[in-house]
């Protein structure tokens, strides 16, 4: 069985980056043989929060950093990620299905991370998230 | 563009156009970015009002694709236009389901069933 994997590292604001320890992330996932849909849904994870964390948070700002930490182990895989930007409020983010808003291009991330992961906390002013995923995890759970 | 660099591949049957989408993973901006241009040329350039979205080979996308998709949905009804989406892969579905863009977009399971809604 493969040993407990402890993950910490700083990126700067862009995207490829970004990209880059997404890709780590889940190849750590691949080496503790997650299943097909829990790497889906933290990729699909992964990818909303350093997007909203580099792009939102820092916008894109040369001076600030991303910081990534995962744990990874057989039961689950848990990421901190810490941005430098103003923070913001959960709360103040609008409900994308509405009526209002369905036809918004964005404002889907925070909606799609809750419903695959089964932790996600906003912390620090909105600029720390903690993420959690647990193996085989029944998430999302569809009406239909 | 050269043929590589496209991120769809257009085939037209019956007088609708087919616009199967390349990429298996549609989650970075510059990718996005760039499909957004393919898609949005196909009505905003050429002036095509038949267009079925053929998703059989995308395995992810991203929050930031959806608003491209949701973009291209609202051009083609300003153009009096009809975009229908087939083929699209169980987890995919998912992401379409949660969100509720299942109840705006056209969904088809496959492109047969795609044709028959023009």
């Amino acid at each position: 069985m493969t040993n407990p994997v402890h993950f910490e590292i700083k990126i700067p604001s862009n995207t490829g980056d970004g990209l880059a320890v997404q890709e780590q992330l889940i190849l750590l996932m691949e080496r503790f043989e997650y299943s097909m849909r829990d790497i889906f849904a933290m990729r699909l994870s992964l990818e909303e929060s350093l997007t909203n964390a580099i792009r939102h948070g820092n916008k894109l700002s040369p001076d600030k950093q991303v910081e990534i930490t995962c744990r990874i182990d057989h039961e689950r895989m848990h990421v901190v990620i810490l941005d430098e930007g103003d923070g913001f409020d959960p709360d103040d983010v609008p409900d994308p299905t509405l009526e209002e808003f369905i036809e918004r291009p964005c404002g889907r991330g925070l909606m799609l991370m809750r419903a695959y992961l089964n932790t996600c906390e906003y912390s620090d002013g909105g600029r720390r998230l903690t993420m959690e995923r647990e193996r085989n995890s029944p998430l999302p759970i569809l009406e239909d | 563009m050269s043929k590589s660099d496209r991120r769809i591949d257009i085939e037209e049957i019956s007088g609708v156009t087919v616009a199967r989408l390349l990429e298996k993973k549609i989650l970075d901006e510059a990718n996005i970015e760039a499909l957004g241009q393919e898609l949005f040329s196909l009505v905003d350039k050429d002036g095509r009002k038949k267009i079925v979205l053929d998703f059989s080979l995308v395995e992810y996308l991203s929050s930031a694709a959806l608003g491209k998709l949701i973009t291209m949905h609202k051009k083609m009804a300003t153009a009096k236009g009809k975009l229908v989406l087939c083929s699209i892969q169980k987890d995919i579905m998912d992401v379409f389901k949660i969100t509720q863009l299942n109840k705006i977009l056209t969904l088809c399971a496959d492109l047969d069933e795609a044709l028959t809604k023009f």
